[in-house]
């Protein structure tokens, strides 16, 4: 019994209630919020000294006797996911307090923001800590509702349409997961993973591994694998930038939480490993394939978030030890730099007006700190030593050169290859957006744009002869830009992209040259964790090592929830 | 777990089935209804779930505690039926704002996914436009031609709508646009 294990889920349902009655002082909502989170953390960070120190802490809600009621555990796996995820909401909180989006989103409805917020970390958090089968699906309802409103606040038609196919391929997937619930209760009599960890070894082999596939699927769609990964590329582009830093950072994990949990506290001798193998292949060079045709920088980092997803399978694929360790440190480092990375570009956005590459440029030199800010998360996710991701993929490569087989050798190939082209596809976008001048991005826009505008005056002085046209693709001095992809900005033209490029917001002096100081230190705080995640990389790779024992050994958790033994 | 109910299988998996094939329409009201049915027939499953029905799970009503029904996944039915519930509110909401905005509240196509395969089109006929002028599967220029920019460059295209030999998107002459020009002495220089 410890008595710190529900406040990371009660804090945030609480203050949303509160925030949510609080709607009409949006200083105190803010601040509200913001400490709430900030308390969060601590004792997240509280919770993860005592599962390290003392095993799993356990709680049981409402004192029903007999196992009944529902149980909360947070071993080291969950309370450093918690921290983790803890530290993430509230450099995001911050960011988007900073950015006052509660105030100056067009025709949002200004209180619900915060609220939404809080209920989204508490059913993240409630994920994680969840200890049995129906409490995780009430949790996942409970982040996949908040989720549905942030990703269609303001109600606008490009987040109508994304939303529409976020919300129902989430249904969807919800439904399925009733439906697993049904039959696992129906199999087995209890919901309690720890119970179930017991029973299902009783069962017959096609009962479980039927139970096991269903739970799988649901949880491979919310986490996003191959073929399952489509709706995600979609949706989350569409939303405000902090909304999407925050479902990028931790929805996808929560999914893969869910399956390392299920692999290894359920199934621990039905691994499965060879069809997840190809998922995490699929998944990563399809995913891969995608972010280097996209031409979008938040669409590009879409997929190379589902890319990366397969690094997680991967590791939880392999079902060794040290498979597990090694996803258990790529979900950190991974959770950390995806939110960096959409926060920066939310900054972006706001100082170069537009995310579309082709009306982007030239921000290495009249933005150097977000360049900066953004070349350091961008390296990191192309696995570049010494970051963390180089770490955390050498890790995972370790596991699979353990395991031996045919498959985990591919699989390195295949990682190596998709840190590649994450590399190049960074490379791609930091050439184009960072490195040409915004004149060049300007006179590639508007070369095309003469074909298609006979009024459009071209640039006099320079020679758009040297901007031409070959197979789709628009060449310049500064980069390569689909040809598609300006036609499509400029036709779809609507609310989330202005007409106007970069360069043609510079010579209007329209150009916001401040970036907030309230969105800068967010930003800049998750990138400077994310370095520091390199820097600590030892003790939190231990730390990760003794999770994944935990997790492997089962008997820590066991013991804790069934017996009550919790130091 | 001996006796089941056949009568809640059967209603149970006629729903879903029903369900899903709603699901798959184009409009959002049909498939919210799909989701609703489909909501139904899962909470049937759950009273399958739960094993044969017996007297109220109600503590001291009975002495017998051996003959009351499970109750357990009746307060699971009952979180699932609120869950659907706020989902269909919500589901709702957003058929309603598509009315309003779109003038219809069908599912509508990934735009992103529609420029990645006209890039595919424009990437094969410009390889090998002298070599075939028929339609691409995918190509649009007979469907919709605003949308279709590089179907057609040339205005040679036998389907195409514009019998003058124009680009279809803006009526100029194909061949005294200077980009297109260039693209075409980019090929030849290719080739």
């Amino acid at each position: 019994m410890n008595a710190l294990v529900p406040l990371p889920v009660l804090l945030p349902i609480l203050g949303a209630g509160a925030t949510l009655a609080l709607g009409r002082h949006p200083h105190v909502q803010r601040w509200l919020s913001l400490a709430v989170l900030g308390g969060v953390v601590v004792i997240a960070a509280v919770l993860l000294v005592q599962a390290d120190q003392h095993g799993p802490q356990t709680v049981w809600i409402g004192a029903w006797p007999e196992r009944l009621g529902i149980v909360l555990v947070a071993d080291r796996l969950a309370a450093l996911m918690l921290l983790v995820s803890a530290l993430v909401t509230l450099a995001v909180l911050a960011y988007s307090v900073g950015q006052g989006m509660t105030e100056d989103e067009e025709g949002a409805p200004l209180s619900v923001y915060h609220p939404t917020f809080l209920v989204l970390v508490a059913g993240v958090a409630n994920a994680f800590l969840a200890g049995d089968l129906f409490n995780l699906f009430v949790s996942f309802e409970m982040l996949l509702f908040a989720s549905y409103v942030l990703l269609t606040l303001g109600g606008t038609a490009t987040r109508i349409r994304a939303g529409t196919i976020y919300v129902l391929v989430n249904l969807l997937s919800s439904t399925l997961f009733l439906i697993s619930l049904a039959v696992t209760y129906a199999a087995t009599g209890t919901l309690t993973l720890a119970d179930l960890a017991v029973r299902l070894d009783e069962l017959p082999d096609h009962v479980s591994l039927m139970i096991q596939l269903l739970l799988l699927t649901t949880f491979a769609i919310k986490a996003a694998i191959f073929p399952l990964s489509f709706w995600l590329p979609d949706s989350y582009p569409t939303a405000p930038a902090p909304v999407t830093a925050v479902f990028a950072g931790l929805l996808t994990k929560v999914g893969v939480y869910a399956i390392l949990r299920m692999q290894t506290l359920l199934f621990p001798d039905s691994p499965l490993t060879d069809m997840l193998l190809w998922a995490a292949l699929l998944t990563m060079i399809i995913g891969i394939l995608g972010a280097v045709a996209q031409s979008d920088i938040k669409r590009m980092l879409s997929f190379t978030l589902v890319s990366h997803i397969g690094y997680l399978v991967l590791g939880i694929a392999l079902g060794s030890q040290s498979g597990t360790a090694g996803t258990t440190f790529y979900v950190v480092h991974h959770i950390t730099i995806q939110t960096a990375l959409f926060l920066v570009l939310g900054l972006v956005e706001r100082r170069a007006g537009s995310t579309a590459l082709m009306r982007i440029g030239g921000l290495a030199r009249l933005a150097p700190l977000l360049a900066v800010l953004f070349f350091i998360p961008a390296m990191n996710l192309a696995g570049i030593p010494p970051f963390s991701g180089f770490i955390g993929k050498v890790g995972l490569f370790q596991a699979a050169q353990a395991d031996g087989r045919a498959l985990a050798w591919a699989l390195v190939a295949g990682g190596a290859l998709t840190s590649l082209l994450t590399l190049y596809a960074v490379a791609k976008t930091w050439a184009v957006a960072f490195w040409r001048t915004p004149l060049e991005a300007h006179e590639a826009l508007e070369a095309i744009g003469s074909t298609d505008d006979p009024d459009g005056e071209p640039v006099p002085g320079h020679d758009t002869r040297a901007v031409h046209e070959h197979r789709g693709h628009v060449h310049t001095a500064g980069g390569v830009v689909s040809r598609a992809d300006i036609e499509e900005a400029r036709r779809l033209g609507d609310d989330d992209m202005p007409e106007r490029d970069f360069y043609t917001l510079i010579e209007a002096g329209e150009d916001s040259r401040h970036s907030p100081r309230g969105m800068l230190a967010p930003a800049a705080g998750l990138v400077t964790m994310s370095v520091l995640l390199s820097v600590v990389a030892g003790p939190l790779y231990a730390l990760c090592d003794r999770a994944a024992a935990d997790l492997h050994d089962r008997g820590p958790y066991l013991s804790s929830v069934l017996t009550g033994e919790d130091r | 777990m001996t006796d089941v109910n056949l009568t809640l299988v059967v209603v149970s998996a006629s729903l879903l089935g029903s369900g899903v094939y709603l699901v798959l329409e184009r409009s959002l009201s049909r498939v919210l209804v799909g989701l609703v049915m489909i909501g139904n027939g899962v909470s049937l499953g759950f009273l399958v779930a739960g094993g044969r029905a017996g007297s109220a799970p109600i503590v001291g009503e009975d002495a017998d505690s051996a003959g009351i029904s499970d109750p357990l996944p009746q307060a699971m039915v009952l979180t699932a039926i609120v869950i659907t519930l706020a989902t269909t509110a919500f589901v709702l909401a957003m058929a309603y704002r598509s009315w309003q905005l779109y003038g219809h509240d069908d599912v509508q196509d990934d735009v992103e996914d529609a420029t990645v395969r006209r890039l595919a089109t424009i990437d094969v006929t410009s390889e090998a436009y002298a070599a075939t002028t028929s339609d691409f599967p995918g190509d649009d220029s007979s469907g919709d031609p605003g949308q279709g920019p590089d179907d057609d460059p040339h205005g040679k295209d036998p389907h195409g709508k514009d019998p003058l030999g124009r680009d279809p998107r803006t009526g100029d002459p194909a061949e005294s646009d200077p980009l297109r020009a260039d693209a075409a002495e980019t090929r030849g220089a290719d080739s």
